[in-house]
């Protein structure tokens, strides 16, 4: 180190005298920063065990009515009619349907794309191409709603003129486009870890292009895919404005694309249109959809977090 | 294994590079046809007045006024509160923090958070923020409620940012007797801003398409003035886009494209900023 | 010399001109107003609202749409000052406010034709009864093709579109149609929002829905209405057959109630007076149909002698006794 850095270094840092003293009163701030920063950390343990608790709680009135059989197996969801019924399933395949719609969508074209940029691509096309997925990540899901209800729906229109106005296959269409970029960047990760030594290898047996990507790439790289797939679909599970504007308010136990259905994130936003007051059957069923959605997405992303761990393993 | 047929292996290598090829493009292709029908629908309404007026009954008159300042005044809250927490907590794990079980129960829940549909945070919001600490639908319940949602992504890109910050800048400070925070503050904050300051606009990017979380506190109302302080009411430009959209008129379709193309705009201008302060601080750094 | 006087001219004029304008506006007033409720009566607060905003630019009034049910939950607990209401409020709320300690007041503000539409493609819908749309609407309805209601219709499945449970407008059909609120089968698109319902059926071919007129008279071009017969031949709702009461039974008044303690405050007092006064161009303007002008008259009366405590007495059961002032023939 020259000695200019160094008196820049000493002249930030506050060298005093009386080094006794000032160390007691040192050790003091900094304890005192250590332990605000501690808090900043702990921010985010007391959201988990907030969200937990809340979503319990509610959960636990709701279930000292309904029955959790009824409710996780039911096929009748109309909580808010007389007569009444708990029966979750109808949202669950809701959402089931627009996921399985999304990811046929997102999943080939993603893993597509993320094979061209990895494999293919040169450096110019790459440093064009990651840009505009990046953007089509950044749009805000409200907009992919409202071009699911102008544009893909009238779209459909022509070509199924017995589509309604709200139905599943225009918001899954859109959920896909949405995650699209999730699954590209991610198992571009995925391949680009893979050790080059493995690919060269490959070559010089004389294999393909193809052969590499099929035979050696892929597989390596599978649990990073999966990894992906996993997470790419968890965000198609809680998604919600593309679907509430889009996809209809119709509990229905359907695998038709064609007709309105609800999701379990569109029929909360359905109650709470209107800021649903406390106490009421309605708050708790909120609650109760909520807790379940987030047990599946908390499941799913767990999944996808000890796949990737697996996966970074086999390399280190 | 490998088949001898070399023409017929050569023949599909090509064709699959040219099915990667084409389907990568469909992501560009889509993106442009998107962009192209919201500007056809929204431009000719995009005007002064739009931008002057309050949301009307007609849409001649229509504008975004209260939403676009609801914005404003929500994402600088919301950069208020979740700058130092998450910044402070990315601190803590990187530079402090024992590697223990503790620890990873931490990570743990942060990577868990950033997974958590944002509607479940709305509720979070609902009950916490509006009712057991009475903040009702205003500003602050907001944006307090998305600063809990975008905290994980920043915590997580202020983590990436301050591990690239080579050991070799803290172990010459430690040499020279400065404590740890000194160390932080005066070397590698520095070193790390401009990472920290991208992960985090681009955080509050996200936060200003969040619908799902405002409906959940009530932000769904007719709101025709700006706010004044972070316990009015308010409105957003994502809540406003929802419910021109909800509209049936065709008229009010195109207005909320228009608003489509405010909010795009305002993304566009954050990470120009996001791009341009990552630069400016680069070089210095340089 | 001259130029700059006529730029110092012109300015001046322009300057007055402004200013001119914003005295119209009055910034004597200030403070919120918050309004919740049905969706019905949205379109006509949303007037008011925006027309009073701009005359008193310092008073800020929000406008939701939590349905009539949710606004009564809202209003009974204190937490709105006005709640908008399609139907009149119901013994159980009147009850949960005055635990709550919460008085108010119903002030009727027009008429509305609850109206029944199928898509405007739609050519074999003539009319309805009102028993076959209670064979289509009850709990448990077996009704899954047009068919099933008259033979002569198409084999073709029927899609339902109606207001949410916490919808004054699904109490109301339900009651009229079905005998009792909130009895419906569960089956069908619902919406607090009633454009989504235009939406939805202006959209497809085989569907069928109710909502606010207003609503259709909003969005006729995209859809079709269809009169009802209530037993005395199928009538469309029309501003005459609703104003006369000929379009039965789903012609109904539409409300605003008023919180007693949040009108001691004189911008919601404005507010009130304004809504009333200017009730007979709002509502005409979105669609419903104003009340006569005598009963404007009579409404706007109400408010002022409850405002100054002569209605104390006659507290017991207000809705009822305001009803039956106003509604002689109802």
């Amino acid at each position: 180190m020259n000695s200019s850095s160094k008196t820049e270094i000493r002249s930030r840092l506050p060298l005093e005298t009386n080094v006794f003293q000032n160390r007691q009163a040192k050790n003091w701030r900094e304890e005192v920063i250590k332990t605000v920063l501690l808090f900043c950390a702990l921010i985010s343990v007391l959201t988990t065990f907030a969200i937990v608790f809340i979503l319990a709680q509610e959960t636990g009135v709701f279930f000292k009515d309904v029955s959790v059989l009824d409710f996780l197996f039911g096929t009748q969801w109309t909580p808010l009619l007389e007569p009444r019924s708990f029966g979750v399933l109808p949202l669950v395949c809701g959402t089931v349907l627009i996921v399985v719609g999304a990811g046929s969508l997102a999943l080939p074209i993603g893993l597509a794309t993320a094979i061209y940029l990895s494999e293919y691509a040169s450096t110019r096309v790459r440093s064009l191409l990651k840009p505009i997925l990046e953007v089509l990540a950044g749009i805000p899901t409200i907009v992919y709603g409202y071009f699911a209800l102008t544009f893909i729906t009238p779209l459909l229109k022509t070509f199924f003129p017995k589509i309604q106005t709200f139905n599943a296959a225009s918001a899954s269409l859109v959920v896909g486009i949405m995650i699209l970029p999730m699954v590209a960047s991610l198992c571009d990760n995925a391949f680009r870890a893979v050790p080059d030594s493995l690919r060269q290898g490959a070559y010089a047996v004389g294999a393909t292009q193809y052969e590499v990507t099929t035979g050696v790439v892929i597989p390596s790289a599978l649990s990073g895919v999966m990894a992906a797939f996993v997470l790419a679909l968890s965000r198609a599970i809680g998604e919600t404005m593309a679907v509430t504007l889009a996809a209809g308010a119709t509990a229905k136990l359907t695998m038709d694309p064609f007709v309105s259905i609800q999701t379990m994130t569109a029929y909360i936003v359905q109650v709470s249109l209107g800021d649903t007051p406390a106490g009421t059957i309605a708050y708790q069923t909120i609650f109760a959809v909520s807790a379940l959605l987030f047990i599946i997405t908390l499941c799913m992303n767990i999944i996808s977090h000890r796949l990737l761990h697996r996966f970074r393993e086999v390399y280190e | 294994m490998i088949s001898q047929n070399l023409t017929h292996r050569h023949r599909v290598a090509i064709l699959f590079h040219g099915f990667c090829f084409m389907v990568s493009w469909t992501g560009v292709v889509i993106l442009g046809i998107l962009l192209f029908h919201v500007t056809g629908e929204g431009l000719h309404w995009l005007d002064l007045q739009f931008l002057n007026d309050f949301p009307s009954r007609f849409p001649e008159k229509a504008g975004i006024k209260s939403a676009l300042f609801g914005t404003v005044w929500l994402i600088s809250l919301t950069a208020l509160i979740s700058i130092p927490l998450g910044v402070g907590a990315a601190i803590y794990l990187e530079e402090y923090a024992p590697k223990n079980a503790f620890t990873r129960f931490i990570d743990l829940n942060i990577s868990n958070l950033a997974g958590v549909p944002s509607i479940v945070y709305g509720m979070l919001g609902l009950v916490i923020f509006v009712r057991w600490f009475n903040f009702d639908r205003s500003v602050l319940a907001g944006s307090m409620t998305m600063s809990l949602l975008i905290l994980p992504i920043i915590i997580i890109a202020s983590r990436e940012s301050l591990r690239g910050v080579p050991n070799t800048i803290r172990q010459a400070a430690f040499a020279l007797g400065a404590t740890r925070w000194q160390t932080i503050y005066s070397h590698v904050l520095p070193a790390s801003l401009p990472g920290i300051l991208t992960g985090f606009i681009l955080a509050l990017s996200r936060s200003i398409g969040e619908t799902a979380p405002l409906i959940m506190i009530g932000a769904l109302t007719y709101v025709a003035f700006v706010p004044e302080g972070p316990m009015d009411e308010f409105a957003a430009l994502p809540i406003q886009i929802f419910n021109w959209a909800s509209r049936p008129q065709q008229e009010f379709h195109e207005l909320a494209a228009a608003g489509i193309l405010v909010l795009l705009i305002v993304l566009l201008l954050m990470n120009s900023v996001a791009v341009f302060i990552r630069h400016r601080l680069e070089k210095k750094n340089q | 010399m001259n130029r700059l006087l006529v730029c110092l001219t012109l300015s001046a004029v322009f300057l007055f001109s402004v200013c001119e304008k914003n005295s119209d506006a009055n910034d004597r007033l200030k403070g919120k107003i918050r309004i919740d409720g049905s969706s019905t009566v949205f379109p006509i607060t949303e007037a008011v609202a925006e027309e009073f905003q701009k005359l008193n630019r310092r008073v800020r009034v929000t406008v939701g749409i939590s349905g009539t049910g949710g606004g009564f939950k809202k209003f009974g607990a204190g937490e709105i000052d006005i709640n908008d209401a399609s139907r009149s409020i119901k013994q159980s709320e009147i009850q949960k406010a005055e635990q709550n300690g919460i008085e108010f007041i119903e002030l009727p503000i027009a008429y509305d034709g609850l109206s029944v539409v199928v898509n405007r493609d739609n050519d074999f819908v003539d009319h309805l009864t009102v028993t076959e749309l209670r064979k289509i609407w009850q709990p448990g309805s077996t009704v899954m093709n047009w068919s099933d209601i008259r033979p002569e219709w198409p084999k073709k499945s029927i899609h339902l579109y109606g207001p949410g449970t916490d919808s004054g407008t699904f109490d109301y059909f339900t009651k009229v149609i079905n005998g009792k609120s909130q009895a419906s089968r569960p089956d069908f698109t619902a919406s607090e929002d009633d454009n989504v319902l235009v939406m939805g059926v202006a959209g497809d071919e085989n569907s069928l829905g109710f909502f606010g007129y207003a609503y259709y008279w909003e969005n006729r071009s995209k859809l079709k209405l269809v009169p009802v017969d209530g037993g005395q031949g199928p009538i469309a709702p029309s501003g005459k057959t609703i104003n006369d009461g000929t379009y039965k039974p789903l012609s109904r008044p539409i409300f605003i109630y008023v919180n007693k303690t949040g009108s001691k405050r004189p911008e919601v007092q404005e507010f009130v007076r304004f809504y009333i006064k200017n009730a007979p161009l709002f509502s005409k303007e979105v669609g419903y149909v104003p009340l006569p002008n005598k009963e404007y008259q009579a409404v706007l009366e109400r408010f002022e002698k409850w405002l100054s405590g002569s209605l104390l007495s006659e507290k017991s059961r207000p809705g009822a006794k305001i009803k039956k002032v106003l509604f002689k023939g109802n």
